[in-house]
């Protein structure tokens, strides 16, 4: 029996991967994404626009040859022990380029494997400032922290009239402690009162810090964090029938977080990168692809509703596209070189890098929850300003 | 002050109850097997996935509820027979060890089939609902868990002390060996023990996730943890420590978060000192000192109270 | 007693040891640089000195205890914060300007510290608890992991810490690498050093066991009573073991920085500790080898050998079932609930290197089953 067992688990062990041979030649982009953990729900909305892009555009000429894109997976769990790992897998299969990841975190704590391998990233969504900073290998196409902390500070001191203000971030997830940094740096210096506290990692019972919030008098209560817990605080809020407006970052642009607030009477305020409706032909397709493709309406919580990560996700992928074209090679390094060069003009937005590898963004869409519809209201496009 | 604190004591409550429903498994299996049963956090958790998967399926409420608590029974059940009954006569490190890898068993298992994203946890009707307590606001459900708790208790505590599944529970958590010469059947009893703590846990499950509305496979892991440390915390073996402790635990964890607003509130501290990030530890903290001052916890020298 | 002679299957374990010392130098110069197996080998590296080190505590001396990822989190973070160049350190420490420590020691100095300051904290944390016993050990011991863990978060001692956010650009693996003007890599050395480290510090724990403390250690472990009775001062002998494997946990934790190449405190939790008794429970409790063989074979089911399952596979047209992320776990913990239900003694069970060439075993060290 043991002889037995321990001879078939050998032999699971031994099973090789088959390979599909391919006609056309193949170039690998790298999709470093959590599909699993807190932010696994973005992370899959953010490759669902990647996959829509691959669909579109299946093939890029590079040179005078023809070739197969192929997107190569691997997850980072959402956590950063996890990611360099990831990482190393994705080096391993040779990628020309990475995209991803969705959390600045795993996006940092993956970076030095691609720098010591000479492939270039391209940041989709990760905000903080660190990913790109000191760096020539780690790109981004969205804003930055400061900007979008910035942005609502703004609103909220100006537009909803809070005097203070209550941040709640995840212990040890840079995202949310970043963006709830440069929100308190802002709103203080606008002459209102931040409280701001944490919660570790698997937290679920959010009353408290809801409460927390009411204790002090807050007018606004601002947690940019994960997917997971951001229904949760949605949920619970609700439930304690806060006159606090809730505020989140692009994580919260997501349609379950629509789902958790129809029907409650909470305001909802959200910042993100694309506003539905910005690009009729963009949205047309992704809502027809995603109909037809169940594991894909699946993936972006069972509806059709367009989350702005996917929207940058597909614009990461033509971004990489046009450096290839540019680099004229899948060498790796040519693409990094290519990209410092690499204008776009995405569905998002126009997108070019400056001197540190940051896309050149200077506006942001303010979205609120409608409760009783359970869709976005388009409320402003806010600039520093 | 009243009002400040009074939230907080509340969901400490609330999250007491939760965390008794679970710890009394924990100890139930540790007074007759004594073995920690990491995987008890992890059933718990899979209670959660099974009710989503249940109603996701379109039955009736009161039938996914039902067949929540069987499923889970069976898979406390099948557990011990699969992983813990092999191990008896096996090092009792052993046997921890196996557990260890049920826990990692089961979270990865649920990790697959739900691709790790969080699953919405459907509302019961009556216990979803809001209500308003002195001028707090909660669901039904933090009033509902610790009278369901105490119930679940007593009928739990008449059962040991008045029935022969009862009596030969607790002469086989005094001397194991001994009891099985007296022709008490062993593994009827460890079973029934299995059964009962993964009974409770589904309930607990149906509580804790009502209130917070999502399950993924790590959401047992800190809950059996905390529920763990209760039940060390009110003497390992105890029903009613078990109990005790779990209540302690959750007010206490909740306060800490509380801790900055209450001390700013009363005039004692004028900034924000972050103590929130302790609310985890404080619970270890607290079970570290026990167990240097009165090593067998608050209630473990009453051998009578032993499962 | 073992003869002080050296027979010929020490000889042969030599031998095999160097060998694989040699092999791995030649397969890092010869393989291209980003093959899957360098990863394995260095994480698993890491992993072989942490679970060596948590033997020498459960497997040697007999003292259950879970805080083998609160050691390795202090280790890590020490190293980190020491080694981390001046010049970063503004960016690292983002939010608390440039932090507290405003100079940067060199890379095996910083590691040495890094053992010592997990070796005082156990040393503080062995005071109360080794008076308990098993399983009250055992959680008293993961409760203080757990605090660690929060101390290190605390948003108040971030000058020093970074509070919860990541701490990076302190020195790799990769920066072993010995490099030309051009920065282009003349020797490789990103895998060999780890080895070395590990290596070094294994031997260490080898001769300790093999010491008249590592007896003592193993007449505790067999039974306390009749070891104070011999004359064996317990308290005494069971600090010594645990400050010795949280000096080296912390070692380990500090290769695991710089394997990881950032680190942050949240990833130091209850599950690592679970995975590194889980590789010393496949290797077998009591056998360095074993823990070491454990080690590579874990780290490279896990990450490697077994990611095709995470992946569609087609055959032909038929595309296999089942396959999808996550898939790989599954497999990869019913291998090791089989391991544990049906091959309790681990790969090795209590057997060294040496035994495998057949040397006499002298010392009665089977597990009384």
């Amino acid at each position: 029996m043991k002889k037995i067992l321990a001879i078939l688990m050998v032999l699971c062990l031994m099973l090789p991967a088959f390979a599909v041979a391919e006609d056309m030649p193949v170039v690998k982009i790298g999709v470093f994404e959590p599909a699993s953990g807190d932010s696994g729900a973005g992370g899959k909305q953010e490759m669902l626009g990647m996959q829509y892009a691959n669909k579109i555009a299946p093939t890029v000429t590079i040179g005078d040859t023809e070739y197969k894109v192929e997107l190569v997976y691997a997850d980072n769990g959402s956590s950063t022990d996890k990611a360099p790992t990831a990482a190393a897998e994705l080096v391993n299969q040779q990628v020309s380029v990475v995209l991803g990841s969705y959390g600045s975190g795993v996006s940092i704590a993956g970076s030095r494997n691609f720098a010591d391998a000479g492939i270039p990233a391209i940041g989709v969504t990760c905000t903080n400032p660190q990913v790109t900073l000191g760096n020539t290998h780690y790109f981004r196409i969205c804003f930055l922290d400061p900007f979008q902390g910035t942005v609502l500070a703004n609103y909220a001191y100006k537009e909803l009239g809070a005097q203070v203000a209550y941040c709640l971030a995840e212990l040890g997830n840079d995202y949310d402690t970043g963006l709830t940094y440069y929100f308190q740096q802002a709103f203080e210096a606008l002459g209102g009162m931040v409280i701001s506290e944490t919660f570790p990692t698997g937290t679920s019972d959010f009353t408290s810090y809801i409460n927390n919030a009411t204790g002090y008098g807050a007018g606004v209560f601002f947690a940019p964090c994960s997917l997971a817990y951001s229904t949760l605080i949605v949920d619970q809020a609700a439930d304690l029938n806060v006159n606090f407006a809730l505020m989140g970052g692009d994580t919260w642009d997501s349609n379950m977080v629509l789902e958790a607030a129809t029907g409650t009477n909470l305001n909802i305020l959200v910042s993100t990168f694309y506003q539905e409706g910005g690009n009729p032909e963009f949205d047309n397709g992704f809502k027809a692809w995603l109909n037809e493709d169940a594991e894909a309406l699946t993936n972006n919580g069972g509806n059709d509703i367009i989350a702005a990560v996917s929207v940058m996700g597909y614009d990461a992928y033509f971004t990489a596209l046009e450096a290839l074209k540019a680099a004229g090679s899948t060498d790796s390094k040519a693409v990094n070189t290519a990209l410092w060069n690499v204008t776009l003009e995405g569905v998002s937005g126009k997108i070019a890098f400056d001197e540190i590898g940051d896309a050149i963004r200077d506006t942001a869409y303010i979205k609120s929850v409608n409760t009783a519809t359970g869709a976005w209201d388009f409320v402003a496009v806010q600039g520093v300003n | 002050m009243f009002n400040t604190v009074f939230p907080y004591l509340l969901t400490g409550i609330s999250v007491g109850g939760q965390y008794a429903l679970i710890a009394i498994g924990y100890t139930m299996v540790y007074g007759i097997l004594r073995l920690i049963n990491f995987a008890h956090g992890d059933v718990f958790m899979v209670a959660g996935i099974v009710m989503v998967y249940l109603n996701a399926s379109g039955i009736p409420l009161w039938l996914s509820i039902v067949l929540t608590l069987l499923i889970t029974v069976a898979i406390g059940f099948s557990i011990e027979r699969i992983a813990y009954k092999p191990l008896r006569s096996a090092p009792r490190m052993s046997i921890m060890i196996s557990a260890i890898g049920v826990s990692y068993t089961l979270q990865n298992l649920v990790l697959y089939i739900t691709g790790g994203l969080n699953q919405f946890y459907p509302k019961i009707p009556f216990i979803s609902n809001s209500v308003t307590i002195f001028g707090a606001s909660t669901k039904m459900v933090t009033l509902v868990t610790p009278v369901l708790t105490v119930i679940l208790v007593v009928a739990l505590v008449m059962l040991i002390n008045h029935t022969k599944i009862g009596m030969a529970m607790r002469a086989v958590s005094k001397d194991f060996e001994t009891s099985q010469l007296m022709g008490i059947k062993i593994n009827s009893v460890i079973s029934t023990t299995f059964i009962i703590g993964s009974f409770l846990a589904a309930v607990g499950s149906m509580l804790y996730f009502t209130n917070y509305n999502t399950v993924i496979q790590t959401s047992g892991a800190m809950p059996g943890l905390k529920a763990f440390v209760a039940a060390v915390f009110g003497g390992i073996g105890s029903i009613p420590g078990a109990v005790v402790g779990a209540f302690v635990i959750g007010i206490c964890e909740n306060i800490i978060k509380g801790l900055d607003i209450i001390l700013f509130k009363a005039g004692i501290t004028t900034q924000n000192l972050g103590l929130a990030t302790f609310s985890d530890a404080f619970t270890f903290a607290l079970l570290i000192v026990i167990l240097i001052v009165k090593p067998t916890g608050l209630f473990g020298e009453k051998t009578t109270d032993k499962v | 007693m073992r003869t002080k002679k050296i027979n010929s299957s020490t000889l042969w374990s030599a031998l095999v040891i160097a060998l694989v010392y040699v092999g791995v130098f030649i397969a890092e110069q010869s393989l291209p640089s980003t093959s899957m197996l360098f990863t394995v080998l260095k994480k698993g590296a890491t992993y072989a000195l942490v679970a060596v080190s948590m033997n020498l505590l459960n497997g040697f001396t007999g003292l259950f205890s879970l805080g083998q990822a609160g050691f390795m989190l202090i280790g890590a973070y020490t190293y980190a914060i020491l080694t981390i160049p001046v010049a970063d350190r503004m960016n690292v420490y983002q939010y608390y300007a440039g932090g507290l420590v405003q100079f940067a020691m060199p890379v095996i100095p910083a590691l040495i510290v890094a053992g010592l300051v997990a070796a005082v904290f156990a040393f503080l944390i062995g005071l109360p608890v080794l008076r308990l016993k098993s399983d009250y050990l055992a959680i008293a011991t993961l409760g203080f992991a757990e605090i660690i863990r929060a101390i290190f978060q605390w948003n108040k001692l971030g000058a020093l810490t970074n509070g919860s956010n990541i701490l990076r650009e302190f020195p790799t693996f990769n920066d072993f690498n010995i490099v030309n003007a051009e920065g282009e890599v003349v020797v490789y050395l990103s895998t060999t050093i780890p080895f070395l480290i590990a290596g070094v510090c294994i031997a260490i724990i080898v001769l300790l066991i093999n010491s008249t403390y590592g007896r003592s250690l193993r007449a505790v472990k067999d039974d306390e009573v009749a070891a104070e009775a011999m004359g064996i001062n317990l308290a005494h002998h069971k600090q010594l073991s645990f400050c010795v494997s949280s000096f080296f946990a912390g070692i380990g934790g500090a290769m695991l920085a710089m394997y990881q190449s950032t680190i942050q405190a949240k990833a130091f939790t209850s599950a690592m500790t679970y995975e590194i008794l889980l590789i010393v429970v496949i290797g077998g409790i009591g056998s360095i080898t074993g823990s070491c063989l454990a080690s590579f074979l874990f780290v490279a089911c896990s990450e490697w050998w077994l990611r095709f399952l995470d992946q569609k596979q087609m055959i032909g047209d038929f595309e296999v079932p089942l396959l999808r992320n996550g898939f790989r776990l599954v497999v990869f913990s019913i291998i090791i609930m089989i391991v544990v239900l049906f091959f309790r003694q681990g790969i090795m069970g209590t057997k060294e290197l040496p035994d495998l060439f057949g040397r006499k075993k002298n010392l009665k060290r089977e597990v009384k089953a």
